[in-house]
């Protein structure tokens, strides 16, 4: 494969400085995820897979190795430089939501839209998309608390698909709701793979992690088998 | 949405915990009311004392210095014999000559006018005592003195006489006094009839004609002798300011070889009063801004809490591609809003507070739409407005620098 792989993870090792003694979260880590992959990141809890998370999300940097994301080496980047990192080329989905209490289903799309162009929604992208995840225009007008958990993640996808990013990155989100809807979460995700995007879910639920195209298992910190 | 989402979320939050914020937008209301109305009340009163005093202040006395040994300075021989021009020597009086230069010197800064003043034994029908008594030029006399009841005297024989002076020996127009010591066979005695009585002047540095006779120049030389030997001269400025150049001036021209006068400048008791109120004043307004540390640290309070409460929004806002200066300002403008707020309402009430406070505390609100006093409002303001936002910089720096990942995983 010639491309540049939109994730490359080269020996990257993760160490927690902690009293009580440091911790290796990451071991010598070497992954590589190309362009239009839908990966699940599976492993039993303290097994690495959330640090490894916020490493390919640009919320921490490794300690050692390099990690690159769409081709560029983010230990090398300032806080700002991360920052525009995850607001243009990452779609985040948390399994907690995650949206501004303060803001509604709409307002919730449009802040990062607002972010990135320093202006309001103009082309009617953000009304698009809340109606193809399924929310119409009352409902947007909603503030998170009135909504649902499914409805509250079905915002959640189409604030992290607002930029356009090159890759949606999924921590367990399905976690937090029940089975259908869940179903219903990871039927959208699977569509979105099949436009041509980047899709990598950390999960340990392994109906989750079935429905990707390949499976990367962390132990220790460690690759178990990809 | 406005353009500026990062102000839009500071004002929805301060509107979601709206009476927090009110409660802390008071404190600076408080403080804002206190310094403004305290400065208010500073700059009225000395506004008012400045004018009170000015009345008087703004005068310069100029007299004779006595010279080598002797020092001092002549306040008139109060011996009371008519033995004026045989003690006098040169020195102890201002001459026609000085009176000119000073004239020269500083009478383009206001009215320039000698004065002669003695003490004598009066004889009001039977009643004895004794009197200051000026003497004044026929052509001063309409310009220094103001008349209550009568006409200024307009012959050798008639007098003008202070108010408290009339009253204590019960004088009025018309009764006659006897001036010098009818039994002394030396002494010059002559009889004044009172043709006017003078307005009330109170404490004054020039002349204090309210317990005291006037009588016209030649009135006085016939008396005492020593025409053109002036005990004083004083110089009415037009401008309280001019005092320091106008001191100069006279002593540039008469002190030049030797200290030939003394010039007393009162203004120099006003600044002294003046510079009091205004200690005062500071002191006091000092006292108020404890109010505006109660409220900083209010402030301080609503919005450690508010990055407190806010931890896991903070890092939600970090992860999808806020930037921490973003961060920053969010909470930045929260406080900037809470001072904008709490000092608009704050100065408005300064305005209705500080006037009470003046009319209550000077008595007078002559002076309260003055450019000196109703500029403690804005000032007031912007102290306040610069306390919230000192008081919001750490909150906000911390939200500003909290880590993402630990701030997403409090709950």
């Amino acid at each position: 494969m010639t491309a540049v792989p939109v994730i490359e993870l080269r020996d990257v090792t993760k160490i927690y400085p902690l009293p009580s003694g440091d911790v290796l979260a990451l071991d010598r880590l070497s992954i590589r995820i190309d362009r239009g992959e839908f990966v699940a990141i599976m492993g039993p809890s303290g097994s690495g897979k959330s640090t490894l998370l916020n490493q390919i999300g640009g919320l921490d940097v490794p300690t050692s190795g390099i990690l690159r994301i769409t081709g560029r080496n983010i230990r090398k980047m300032s806080d700002d430089e991360l920052t525009d990192l995850r607001l243009n080329a990452i779609g985040y989905i948390f399994q907690k939501f995650n949206l501004i209490p303060l803001l509604t289903a709409f307002e919730n799309v449009e802040y990062p839209y607002i972010l990135k162009h320093r202006c309001n929604d103009t082309t009617g992208r953000v009304s698009k998309l809340l109606n193809d995840v399924g929310i119409n225009k009352r409902m947007a007008k909603h503030k998170p608390a009135e909504l649902s958990g499914g409805q509250q993640q079905r915002v959640a996808i189409a604030r992290a698909l607002v930029n356009d990013p090159d890759i949606l990155l999924c921590d367990e989100p399905t976690g937090n709701l029940d089975t259908k809807t869940g179903a219903q979460i990871m039927e959208m995700l699977t569509a979105l793979h099949r436009q041509g995007r980047t899709v990598i879910i950390v999960t340990h639920d392994p109906s989750v992690g079935e429905q990707a195209e390949r499976i990367i298992r962390i132990k220790d910190g460690k690759v178990e088998d990809a | 949405m406005t353009k500026d989402i990062i102000l839009q979320l500071s004002i929805r939050s301060i509107r979601l915990n709206f009476l927090r914020s009110l409660l802390a937008a008071l404190g600076i209301v408080i403080g804002v009311v206190a310094i403004s109305s305290m400065g208010m009340m500073g700059a009225n009163m000395t506004l008012s004392v400045t004018e009170e005093l000015s009345a008087m202040a703004n005068v310069l006395v100029v007299k004779a210095n006595a010279g080598g040994g002797g020092g001092g300075m002549i306040m008139g021989p109060g011996g009371g014999s008519s033995s004026r021009s045989s003690s006098s020597s040169d020195d102890e009086y201002i001459s026609k000559d000085q009176l000119d230069d000073i004239e020269r010197a500083v009478g383009q800064y206001g009215l320039v006018y000698p004065l002669y003043q003695d003490s004598e034994t009066i004889e009001v029908g039977d009643e004895e005592g004794r009197a200051t008594i000026y003497g004044l030029r026929d052509e001063d006399m309409a310009t220094v003195l103001t008349v209550e009841e009568g006409a200024l005297p307009k012959t050798t024989s008639s007098v003008v006489v202070g108010p408290s002076f009339a009253e204590r020996h019960g004088l009025t127009i018309g009764t006659r006094i006897t001036i010098g010591d009818e039994d002394d066979d030396e002494a010059v005695v002559q009889k004044v009839r009172v043709v006017g009585i003078l307005e009330e002047k109170g404490m004054s540095m020039d002349m204090n004609t309210d317990n005291a006779i006037v009588m016209p120049e030649k009135t006085f030389v016939g008396l005492f002798g020593g025409e053109s030997e002036y005990d004083q001269v004083n110089v009415i400025l037009k401008d309280i300011n001019d005092a320091d150049t106008a001191t100069e001036a006279i002593e540039d021209q008469l002190n030049r070889k030797e200290d030939e006068v003394t010039v007393q400048d009162s203004s120099r008791m006003m600044e002294s009063i003046t510079s009091t109120v205004s200690t005062l004043t500071t002191f006091v307004m000092a006292i108020a801004g404890i109010s505006l540390l109660v409220a900083a640290t209010s402030i301080f309070n609503v919005m450690m809490m508010s990055v407190t409460e806010r931890i896991r929004e903070i890092g939600i806002l970090r992860s999808i591609g806020t930037r921490k200066n973003e961060v920053l300002r969010m909470f930045i403008y929260e406080a900037v809003i809470l001072g904008l707020v709490g000092a608009a309402i704050g100065a408005i009430m300064s305005l209705i507070l500080g006037w009470l406070v003046v009319l209550a505390m000077v008595g007078t609100t002559k002076y309260f739409f003055t450019f000196q006093s109703l500029i403690y409002v804005p000032m007031a303001m912007l102290i306040g407005i610069a306390i919230c936002i000192f008081s919001g910089v750490y909150p906000a720096w911390r939200a500003a620098n909290l880590d993402p990942i630990e701030a997403l995983r409090s709950d």
